[in-house]
């Protein structure tokens, strides 16, 4: 173990700094440009399994106090990108943006432009609409050719003894606690939740997938 | 024909919003903006990657990097940041998946999350065949990944570092859409 805690206080010099990357998921919604910070993503099979379901989510750590308050911001688009040949460039996308109480889905549709840059895929032949539901609503769900749609605030599905992994790193504990703590336990984060029939997909096989937030 | 249906609901919608507003009669305004070029700002595939691996000097660089371009520009990074952070991989040593410090950082370095659409989804599970095929909302990803990093070929090496004990979310989730639980 003494061996162990040199190499870890090795670590520390190079990864100091990882407090403040950390500190990305954990970002507080006040801070400017919040509103674009992804704190997880998911993909898994639906309860219908002939589908996939996306999530992302973004600003990590609500309050239940300051969750009412947070919103989606209509200059940042959320957009899952789908690989459907293994090169890691998105074949497919499927795109999220607010407008007016309303979360507005395009896809899934060949972008017009892969990369950093994105329009808004109004030409898109599939997506829909569903209302953005209000902190202590129940959830608003719609659907339209075979997708369901849903955006608003949700319990952070996230769990980690984050508070016990910073003080490892930080050379101030050599282990994990037992149990641990959830960090993220009482905490909200906004969500954005599409289902989506695999055959439009791909249809079978391997996907690469990832979420990106872009600012208009 | 679809695509003009959305068109369609679009306006639709955005009449039903601003119908009772003076400017009712002009279309223009009635219209919903989606033009414009959006700009990327962050990016995730599989959890915690830009987190660990990365030091703060390249987060908002890897954020803002396609992930055709990651490895080449990053892997060499997380290798030396892997070393550091974990004594699992020193003198060739691998983790349980046979992968030696090259070859983990080599797949963590594309941040793209790898997705079966054949069956069962999770990140791990046990079952090797499942390894990588998706993310599951109740998947332990912090304890794999810690497995991973510390838990060396047989997931025995460093236990006091290769689990953080929290095994579960504080709320069930849900067996239908939306899935995730509502919120506190």
């Amino acid at each position: 173990m003494k061996n162990l805690k040199r190499v870890l206080g090795l670590g520390v010099v190079a990864i100091a700094s990882y407090f403040i990357v950390a500190a990305d998921h954990i970002d507080a919604p006040e801070v400017a440009g919040g509103n674009s910070d992804i704190t997880d993503f998911y993909a898994f099979q639906g309860e219908n399994t002939d589908n996939l379901v996306f999530v992302a989510n973004l600003q990590g750590l609500l309050s239940p106090a300051n969750t009412g308050a947070a919103t989606f911001n209509e200059n940042v688009l959320v957009e899952f990108n789908i690989d459907t040949d293994q090169d890691n460039v998105e074949d497919l996308v499927i795109q999220a943006i607010p407008r007016n109480g309303k979360m507005y889905f395009f896809g899934p549709v060949t972008p017009s432009q892969t990369g950093l840059n994105s329009n808004i895929q109004t030409n898109a032949t599939a997506g829909g609409i569903v209302d953005i539901t209000a902190y202590g609503d129940a959830a608003n769900i719609s659907t339209n050719g075979g997708m369901s749609f849903f955006a608003g605030p949700r319990d952070d599905p996230f769990f980690m003894d984050f508070a016990q992994y910073s003080e490892i790193i930080a050379g101030n504990a050599t282990s994990f606690n037992m149990p641990g703590a959830d960090t993220f336990a009482g905490s909200n984060v906004m969500s954005i939740v599409v289902e989506v029939p695999k055959s439009m997909i791909g249809g079978s096989g391997k996907i690469n997938t990832w979420v990106e937030s872009k600012r208009k | 024909m679809k695509n003009i249906k959305i068109l369609t609901l679009v306006l639709t919608v955005s009449l039903m919003v601003f119908n009772c507003s003076n400017d009712d009669d002009n279309i223009k305004t009635t219209t919903i903006d989606f033009s414009g070029t959006y700009t990327q700002e962050d990016q995730m595939g599989r959890p915690a990657v830009n987190t660990v691996f990365n030091a703060s000097a390249d987060k908002d660089a890897f954020n803002v990097t396609i992930p055709s371009a990651q490895n080449a520009a990053f892997q060499s990074k997380f290798e030396t940041n892997l070393l550091a952070l974990s004594p699992a991989y020193a003198n060739g040593g691998m983790n349980a998946l046979g992968q030696d410090v090259a070859a983990f950082t080599g797949l963590l370095a594309t941040d793209v999350l790898n997705v079966s659409l054949d069956g069962t989804t999770t990140f791990f599970d046990g079952v090797a065949a499942n390894t990588l095929s998706g993310r599951a909302l109740a998947d332990d990803v912090i304890t794999v990944e810690l497995l991973l990093i510390f838990g060396g070929e047989d997931f025995t090496e460093n236990p006091g570092l290769s689990n953080d004990n929290v095994d579960a979310n504080d709320k069930a989730f849900f067996t239908s859409f939306p899935y995730l639980a509502s919120p506190h």
